[in-house]
């Protein structure tokens, strides 16, 4: 417990609450000064909440020490290059370390705590819609300054972006451990701002949390103007949540493709990378660029509220489509920071299990560079019944069936690297499986909302909502957990419970089928999105009681995964060598990997993914030079 | 060569049992609910060519997925490697491009059947919409009439002129098939031709807030005889209520929506009903009790937030509203005669 207690993460949180404070109190007392109301439903004004959530997470960050380095450096102190690990065991995970395996971890470990809340609030509001009418959350239930059905939409609204971030520290926690790894190289480029990528998602999570107790916000995670200028201080909360969050994406993606650009190994030219390396690439860069404009339509959004700027009050003469054009210009290239990696992952994991080399792997490469940039140009496609101007669907409809094109070349050469192999299935190779065909599910259940006049009728509704969690299980909740199951012995050197690693994908995959096809289901029925209830007479109470059934069925899987893991982590059977005999440079060297990775450096001097051909290694290690010292 | 051909025909079969099977869930020939309008022909045509385009491409990605997962399973034991086989230049090309034919084709229908649905007929009955939090309000400006319920004549375009007092709402009757969105500060237009006679109802499609399940009015689709008989009873009544005070009443609480909130049959919806409200006694959130006379009224309707009745949402989601003083005696006249 003291070690708990003398962490990095315990001094961050103290601080987060002394900066809260701080802010807070700061204008509390200008207000007083001015003569302005200094309390309101939630004790602090809205304006003193706001400021004390950016102070509390800036004090976070000094607080935890991330910066630490810089502060010297900026007062003319030299620190260490080689930074040594002062922590062992679980500790190296609650304190500020500068190995990117570390980070890696953190970032998967947040990522699982946050699908674990976001999941629950799921199964909270799946239980409410298991037949019409309010069961549970009516309308004489209080709690947290909300009544029934506005805790209803703030926990809907919560899951979707409790979620959608906890899915992009989970990117981070896989790119950040396996690239440096993949490219041979000892770490990121920058081991101090890729700590710092890390611990800002800390307090940006402990900050959108918070809007749950702070009366909540109706919006859905769209946080659509005007509803959103007049929802809870929760709302502020969500906007400053994300804001915080994004900056962690930027800076990390940053992070990774300068890694990519200047830190692969000797011989290692574009198209000799590892897939994943691409995946990460395109990813990142999309992150890199697109990040800037949620941050951007939030705090307009905030700054309306606060500051009584008028830039989506019509009355004002502000233009509420104009936040959904900045919102989505970023919120649908992020769908595709979301897939990439894990398509990555499908692409990697598969030679390895077929034992074939990937087919067309210079298609796939570039499949993903597609994606990335025809996905900067499709974002009106969620607008088709805003009331933006009427030409612009037709475009929009173009550019968004042509993503069809680069995804389909991924399908057709997935599906040409099975043929023929020698298909073996354990547990990491049948997540990715079924990450293909779940994404097939998603890419198929996608052109009817590309065609503009068959979306008019199914915008809006749950045909929508089965569509993006079937192309975000295959694209990336199935790759993270087939990723998690293949990379966990080399973290760990043990490996998961085979067993109990099968019996997650068997309870969990059927039931994600029928969820999904449920969902569409009711949602060409009427069944709209973001309601707490439905009309008995549109006659699907039994199909919404088999999706909470199914969701159960999912939650429970999961559960399994998470025992699993936490046990495996100290009782796992030992898998110290190349456990899948794959080809990858990590693989070479014994689990878990030793600080600054490779032991000597290493050189590309093969194809990555040549199964099947004798004498054609991909990588060998570079004798370091005799009678030169340490680096 | 076998595989393929075995593949080949697993493919065929395997297309017409999915389109079979979406067709048995009812999802192949048409969306779902009911057609009800000229403009979900084109709509459900394209959506049926779709459904037989994506039937074949699950099973072209779906059936040889499965069956390399049978036919070239590594055995107990074996450790040998696949063929070595790196990927075929002509093979990625055909791939790429006849997706995308497929793509400019369904394009060219996806324009094509907007086109259809957006066909402006220059003499199409006006109406116009209004959206609030949580109700909608239908005024047809050339007899004066004003409700909560759309009427429809069947066989007659119609033109929706809709905006929104509050926040984005959406304007959706699953059986029109078209969805569009209500914007504060701007006027939409909502273009349908109904073809089949029957009550409907049209449900906001854009989260509007606390009681956004609940924004569902009716529309009743008639005949051109019955919708005329109905308009000329409607604007009868309107004549006869612009008279009385609680005529007048009447009308300014269905233009400004409350009904939407306050049911006038005894259900409790986001406020109180107003059935035998006048002269109750009730129990407000800070535990004093009160009868409601018009003093109460006025301050509810001026001041909503002043006392909230025990139960209901504080701070209350109702807007602050301006009246005259002799519209807010004609409301409160129209209230006392719901009994």
């Amino acid at each position: 417990m003291k070690k708990f207690f003398s962490s990095a993460l315990a001094r961050g949180l103290l601080w987060q609450v002394i900066g809260f404070f701080i802010g807070a109190g700061l204008v509390t007392g200008i207000r007083a000064l001015m003569g302005l109301t200094t309390t309101d439903t939630f004790f602090f004004t809205e304006p003193a909440w706001v400021l004390g959530a950016l102070f509390g997470a800036l004090s976070f960050l000094v607080g935890c020490g991330v910066m630490d380095d810089w502060i010297k450096w900026a007062r003319g102190i030299d620190t260490h290059d080689n930074h040594e690990e002062h922590w062992h065991g679980w500790e190296k995970y609650i304190n500020v370390s500068f190995d990117h395996k570390v980070i890696g971890i953190q970032y998967t470990m947040i990522a699982l705590l946050l699908i674990a809340i976001g999941g629950t609030f799921a199964m909270i509001f799946r239980t409410e819609l298991a037949a019409s009418q309010l069961q549970f959350l009516t309308t004489d239930l209080k709690l947290f300054g909300q009544n029934g059905p506005q805790l209803y939409n703030t926990l809907m609204s919560l899951h979707g972006i409790v979620m959608i971030i906890s899915i992009l520290l989970g990117i981070s926690g896989i790119i950040n451990y396996a690239v440096p790894l993949l490219i041979g190289a000892a770490d990121m480029s920058f081991p101090r701002l890729n700590a710092f990528s890390y611990w800002i998602a800390v307090p940006a999570a402990i900050t959108l949390v918070s809007s749950l107790f702070l009366g909540g916000f109706d919006t859905g995670w769209t946080g659509y103007p005007p509803l959103s200028a007049r929802a809870p201080v929760g709302m502020q909360m969500f906007f400053m949540g994300v804001f915080i969050a994004g900056w962690s994406s930027i800076l990390g993606a940053l992070n990774v493709v300068v890694t990519v650009l200047r830190m692969r190994a000797k011989g290692m030219t574009a198209f000799k990378m590892p897939i994943f390396v691409w995946a990460g690439l395109a990813t990142s860069i999309i992150a890199m660029t697109a990040t800037q404009f949620i941050g951007l339509a939030f705090q307009l959004v905030m700054f309306q509220r606060l500051l009584g700027m008028g830039f989506f009050d019509p009355t004002k003469g502000g233009n509420p489509v104009l936040f959904q054009h900045l919102f989505w210009f970023y919120s649908h290239p992020a769908v595709y920071v979301f897939i990439l990696p894990g398509l990555g992952v499908i692409s990697e994991l598969l030679p390895v299990f077929v034992r074939k080399p990937l087919y067309g792997y210079r298609w796939i490469a570039m499949s993903s560079i597609g994606i990335a940039l025809v996905g900067f140009v499709v974002w009106a496609h969620h607008m088709f019944t805003s009331s933006m101007n009427e030409y612009l669907r037709v475009p929009f409809m173009y550019s968004t069936l042509l993503v069809s094109v680069p995804t389909g070349v991924k399908f057709f050469s997935w599906v040409a690297t099975l043929w023929k192999g020698k298909i073996s299935t354990p547990t990491p190779m049948l997540f990715v499986l079924g990450a293909i065909v779940v994404f097939l599910m998603g890419g198929l259940s996608g052109p009817p909302h590309a065609t503009v006049s068959t979306d008019l009728h199914l915008h809006d509704t749950y045909f929508v909502v089965g569509h993006f969690h079937d192309t975000i299980f295959g694209g990336f909740v199935f790759p993270f957990f087939a990723a998690i199951y293949y990379w966990f012995p080399k973290a760990t050197g043990r490996r998961m419970n085979e067993f109990w690693g099968k019996v997650h994908f068997w309870l969990m995959t059927p039931s994600f089928f029928i969820l999904t096809f449920g969902m569409m289901y009711v949602g060409l029925l009427g069944m709209r999105r973001r309601i707490a209830d439905y009309d008995p007479a549109l006659g699907i109470d039994t199909a919404h009681l088999i999706l909470t059934i199914a969701g159960f069925a999912i939650f429970f899987s999961v559960l399994i995964f998470f025992i699993n893991f936490f046990y495996s982590i100290k009782n796992g059977e030992k898998a110290e060598g190349n456990l899948w005999n794959s080809r990858s440079p990590e693989w070479q060297v014994p689990s878990p990997m030793s600080l600054h990775n490779y032991p000597t450096p290493i050189e590309v001097i093969g194809e990555p993914y040549d199964y099947g051909l004798k004498d054609s290694p991909y990588t060998r290690f570079v004798e370091a030079p005799k009678g030169k010292g340490k680096h | 060569m076998q595989h393929f051909v075995i593949v080949g025909i697993l493919v065929i079969i395997t297309t017409i049992l999915t389109y079979l099977g979406l067709d048995v869930a009812g999802l192949a020939k048409q969306q779902h609910p009911i057609a009800a309008s000229a403009q979900s022909v084109s709509i459900d045509q394209l959506w049926q060519w779709e459904m037989i385009v994506i039937s074949f491409l699950f099973a072209v990605i779906f059936v040889p997925m499965m069956y390399s997962l049978v036919a070239f399973r590594q055995k107990k034991g074996e450790m040998k490697d696949g063929e070595h086989m790196e990927g075929n230049t002509s093979l990625e090309i055909a791939w790429t491009v006849i997706p995308l034919f497929l793509v400019v084709i369904f394009a060219y229908l996806g324009g094509w059947s907007l086109g259809e649905v957006r066909r402006v007929d220059p003499q199409a009955l006006v109406i116009n919409v209004k959206g609030q939090q949580f109700t909608w309000t239908f005024e047809y400006p050339e007899y004066g009439i004003i409700t909560n319920e759309l009427h429809l004549p069947a066989d007659r375009q119609v033109v929706l002129k809709m905006t929104s007092i509050d926040v984005i709402h959406s304007f959706w009757v699953p059986e029109f098939r078209i969805k569009q969105d209500v914007v504060p500060g701007r006027i939409t237009e909502y273009r349908v031709t109904p073809t089949l006679v029957g009550n409907y109802k049209v449900r906001c499609a854009e989260l509007c807030g606390t009681s956004h399940a609940y924004m569902e009015n009716a529309v009743i689709v008639n005949t051109q005889a019955d919708y005329d008989a109905w308009i000329a009873e409607q604007a009868e009544l309107a004549k006869l209520a612009a008279q009385t005070p609680e005529g007048q009443g009447r009308l300014l609480t269905v233009r400004n929506g409350c009904t939407g909130c306050h049911s006038l049959d005894g259900t409790p919806l986001t406020g109180p009903t107003w059935f035998n409200i006048f002269g109750k006694t009730e129990e407000m959130n800070d535990g004093s009790t009160l009868v409601i006379d018009e003093a109460y009224l006025i301050e509810s309707i001026l001041n909503p937030n002043a006392k909230i009745v025990a139960g209901f949402p504080s701070p209350s989601v109702m807007p602050a509203f301006v009246f005259s003083d002799e519209e807010l005696a004609n409301i409160i006249a129209y209230i006392k005669t719901l009994k």
